[in-house]
């Protein structure tokens, strides 16, 4: 099958990778590059566990072939912070208990981040429909909506 | 089911054990660091794709592999016959037998026929994932396509197809439980009956994370090293070992990495772990399968699917005499490991429930169906049973003119009556039902709450108020009866608790996290018992080479059964350390106090030692108490001498719409009792996740087939599972009632709210429609269904 070479910013990170046409955004970013925090939770865009931004906007990795972004900025959830230096997002999620096997977490946390840049002092009700297209079998979304609640909070207080 | 002795001490709830301290699993989840098992890949590795059968049931006459043996990068391409051929055991056996069971042999790959849509008949391993999905697509299987059937009780009619030549009525076991002369008596003399037939649909477990393998086989060392989602890699390793592979089981390492979500599906040896660990054997080089989620669709086992006609003699008083139940259950194609106990023991044995009942009987008859096969999921059995007894309790306040709650309060199993035996044999440990249901109800103001719902009806607003009082029976055991009863596996667990000589302490634990939170529940539990810091507590499970023996995560048994071992250990190395004390502070050992990891002489608390000082003396070895070895550390197994019982009230208020049949959640309140509490916040969320299971089986999902064998909800557009917008907020209270059974005096909690949900949105739901003259309706109980039974009545 032809191969196409392609460039990607991952976390500021810039890539040069080679792909075929086939090749999904999140295969490139888990097997090329070694990026396997987005993970793959289904095959037909409904868990949301392969989200990631593309040029600011939360997408779902497994719909978009990597030669279509070709030159694109992309987040990661290994981008948003580090040991010692979480984000408030992922400190409010530790506080909450807002995940439990951790595998929807990735894809949640850059929805929850995307969705939180623009929304100030949002309602549960709205942080619920942020996160619609984000499945997690573990919560029961509760907590979740409590740490986005909290870090919107945190956020407006600054 | 017996009694037992109390061993349980009382902890001090001041220290780390209660505290909702934060995970300490969280941080490389947080960060995209957490590994599992597709994350992991090996030098030289090959990609394994499973051809899987399309029809139902069909003869299988021929399969041609060569197209896709010629194919780039393909490496191999076996069917069961080289399957069959190579040697191996090549079975995948049933861990539950029960009286005049039929056993039909499970094999790796299908030879003869397929019996489900999804039956693997043949693997191909290639260079790359691509490469094997496309190979796969290159076989070409020639079918004798034969008559489905999908139906528990159309499954053991006349004239239905065969579907194993083991069986020609299609039935796997025909079950009882109970006094069947009893309960006619009690039919017979009691005032009124009433009864309900109802479905517990099938349902997709649905973990997010997909389930996977790597194996990597080294033909120089005959070893076998297995990474795989796993909640129980020690019964995976055992049943590779005997079943399957034929390996001894030492040359076997089940490594279990983060697993993303079980609630059951991953408990149980399938044929796809099992042929990926056989082809590296084959190839000598790493093979990875991942099932993609529509394959896990075909192949995760479902749970559920009962079919059940259940009846109930009760006294004008509101007095219950009997209950007689009689469900068909649906097996799927295969026995899978639990898939005979879930419907037999682990259900007709909670239909007593919360409640006095004073003669019960049950009769499951398990069905052979061409479907995927069915095994425990969160809940498993008891799920069942309960909503069974729960929505039995609300057709009798109905016949009766009763409210819900006081036919609930008149039956309901009184404080002063445990160890309780019941009539459906098992003895409850302990429980306070009351005072748990009283400050559910409390919550919601119940009282209020109906006369709102009698204003609101008047305005034409359909409010519904369900309450359900659950029981878990967790933490299967102990061994010895398990075994009676048919059991293959013991009921035990093990752990180590090992100091090292700087004073920090390792648990290895043989059961299997999956998002529970044992490195953070365990270390508590560690910590108190030493009086040391959780920080100080490092927790290791997952890994048969690491970790000696478990049994694993499932039954809700981690918290009671894993937990009770480690606080065991720590006692035994405390004991220890207690001795080395007195040698050392020149005591007698029965004058030395422990306080806040301390040892010191009684009455000059001047003379001490620090127990991880002690620590450093054991492994220093200079100066030890006579004929003591060195080290500081225990090994423990733990055999329960009973199951725990765990239980609560869950009240659901829901508001349906008349136009449409929408149903609102207004209100979710759980109380939960799950003995001591090791940390609140990890209950909590338990208890959420719960909720959203129960809600989700009764109100969106559920398995369904289509006449011809193939499943309809394949996919996650076609089976619903929650999205955050379908659930409400939930609020949680607790009530504290201790095990006697168990030496931390916990109970467990993984199950309960599953269990507790679904019988208590059914009930909201038909309460609302009590004008409309409605008193069941089955799960899931859509708008759709809600429209019609408005419309009919």
């Amino acid at each position: 099958m032809a191969e196409n070479d392609i460039s990607l910013i991952v976390n500021g990170t810039e890539h040069e990778l080679t792909v075929e046409p086939r090749t999904l955004l999140v295969t490139a970013l888990r097997e090329e590059l070694g990026y396997t925090g987005a993970n793959v939770g289904c095959d037909t865009a409904r868990c949301g566990a392969c989200t990631v931004r593309l040029d600011g906007d939360a997408i779902k990795s497994c719909l978009r072939f990597a030669v279509q972004v070709d030159g694109a900025e992309v987040e990661t959830v290994e981008g948003l912070g580090e040991h010692g230096d979480l984000t408030p997002l992922q400190e409010c999620f530790q506080e909450h208990h807002s995940l439990q096997c951790g595998f929807c977490t990735p894809g949640m946390l850059m929805t929850a981040d995307t969705f939180l840049q623009d929304a100030e002092a949002p309602s549960r009700e709205e942080i619920r429909e942020a996160i619609e297209g984000n499945l997690c079998r573990c919560t029961g979304y509760h907590n979740i909506v409590d740490a986005i609640e909290d870090t919107a909070n945190r956020l407006g207080e600054r | 089911m017996s009694g037992a002795e109390s061993e349980r001490e009382e902890p001090d709830v001041e220290g780390v054990f209660g505290a909702g301290i934060k995970r300490d699993e969280d941080l490389p989840l947080l960060l995209g660091e957490g590994t599992y098992t597709d994350d992991i890949s090996l030098p030289g590795m090959t990609y394994l794709a499973i051809k899987r059968s399309d029809h139902a049931h069909a003869r299988i006459v021929d399969i041609d592999t060569s197209e896709a043996e010629s194919k780039a990068d393909v490496v191999a391409v076996y069917t069961g016959d080289d399957v069959e051929a190579s040697g191996v055991p090549n079975t995948i056996p049933t861990a539950w037998d029960l009286p005049g069971l039929v056993q039909p042999q499970y094999r790796m790959l299908a030879i003869d026929k397929v019996r489900h849509e999804g039956d693997g008949v043949a693997a191909v391993v290639a260079e790359t994932p691509q490469a094997a999905h496309e190979a796969r697509k290159r076989i070409h299987v020639e079918y004798e396509e034969l008559e489905a059937v999908t139906d528990p009780v159309t499954a053991v009619e006349r004239d239905i197809p065969q579907i194993h030549e083991e069986s020609d009525d299609n039935i796997a076991f025909d079950f009882e439980l109970g006094d069947a002369d009893a309960v006619n008596e009690s039919f017979s003399a009691a005032d009124r009956t009433a009864s309900v037939t109802l479905r517990q649909p099938r349902l997709i477990p649905n973990a997010i994370e997909p389930r996977a393998a790597v194996a990597d086989w080294n033909d120089s060392t005959q070893k076998l090293r297995l990474w795989m989602t796993s909640q129980n890699p020690h019964l995976h390793r055992m049943l590779l070992s005997a079943g399957t592979l034929g390996i001894p089981e030492n040359n076997i390492r089940v490594i279990a990495p983060e697993v993303g979500g079980g609630f059951g599906s991953k408990i149980y040896h399938y044929p796809d772990e099992a042929i990926t660990a056989w082809c590296s054997m084959q190839l000598g080089r790493p093979v990875k399968w991942r099932a993609s989620r529509s394959e896990g669709y075909l192949t995760d086992c479902h749970g559920r699917d009962h079919v059940t006609d259940a009846e109930i003699a009760i006294d004008n008083d509101g007095t219950i005499q009997g209950v007689r139940v009689e469900t068909h259950a649906g097996l799927g194609a295969h026995l899978s490991q639990f898939g005979t106990a879930t419907p037999s023991y682990l259900y007709a044995t909670v239909l007593s429930g919360q409640y006095t009942i004073p003669a019960i009987h049950c009769r499951v008859i398990g069905a052979f169906t061409t479907t995927t096969p069915v095994d425990a999921y969160r809940g498993a059995g008891r799920a069942e049973g309960i909503y069974v007894i729960e929505r039995l309790m609300d057709v009798a306040a109905r016949e009766l003119g009763m409210d819900p709650t006081e036919i609930r309060r008149k039956n309901l199993i009184p404080a002063d009556e445990f160890p309780y035996e019941s009539a459906a044999a098992l003895v409850y440990d302990s429980g306070e039902y009351e005072r748990a249901m009283e400050t559910a109800l409390e919550h919601v103001d119940y009282e209020t709450l109906r006369e709102q719902q009698q204003t609101l009806r008047e305005e034409g607003r359909y409010l519904g108020i369900g309450v359900a009082n659950f029981i878990e029976s967790a933490g299967l055991s102990p061994s010895g009866l398990a075994g009676q009863l048919g059991a293959q596996a013991g009921g035990w667990e093990s752990s180590i608790v090992r100091f090292d000589s700087t004073g920090s302490v390792t648990v290895l634990a043989g059961t299997a996290d999956q998002g529970q939170g044992h490195r953070t529940t365990y270390a508590q539990i560690a910590a108190e018992e030493l009086g040391i810091s959780v920080d100080d507590v490092e927790v290791v499970e997952g890994d048969t080479d690491r970790i000696p023996q478990g049994m694993g995560t499932y039954g809700s048994r981690s918290a009671s059964v894993g937990g009770g071992s480690i606080a065991r250990g720590a006692r035994d190395v405390r004991e220890k350390a207690r001795r080395i004390a007195a040698h050392q502070l020149e005591a007698s050992v029965d004058d030395i106090e422990f306080e806040d990891g301390e040892f010191y002489v009684a009455g000059a608390s001047d003379r001490s030692l620090h127990i991880q000082a002690i620590a450093h003396e054991a492994y220093l070895g200079h100066d030890l108490p006579e004929e003591m070895d060195p080290g500081l550390e225990a090994t423990n197994f733990y055999d329960p001498e009973n199951f725990t019982y765990p239980f609560g009230t869950h009240v659901a208020v829901v508001e349906i719409d008349p136009e449409t049949g929408a149903i609102t959640i207004e209100r979710y309140v759980a109380v939960d009792d799950c003995g001591e509490i090791i940390n609140p916040t990890i209950v909590e969320g338990q208890v959420h996740g719960g909720i959203a299971q129960g809600i989700g089986a009764a109100l969106y999902e559920g398995a369904a087939y289509d006449e011809d064998g193939h499943l309809q909800t394949r996919r996650m557009d076609e089976y619903a599972v929650p999205h955050a917008t379908y659930l409400p907020d939930f609020e949680t209270d607790s009530t504290v009632t201790p095990s006697p059974h168990n030496p931390i005096g916990v109970k467990g909690v993984g199950e309960s709210a599953t269990i507790a949900a679904a019988p208590a949105v059914v009930a909201a739901v038909t309460d609302a429609l009590e004008p409309f003259d409605v008193d069941h309706l089955d799960m899931p109980v859509t708008p759709e269904t809600v429209w019609r039974a408005m419309e009919e009545e």
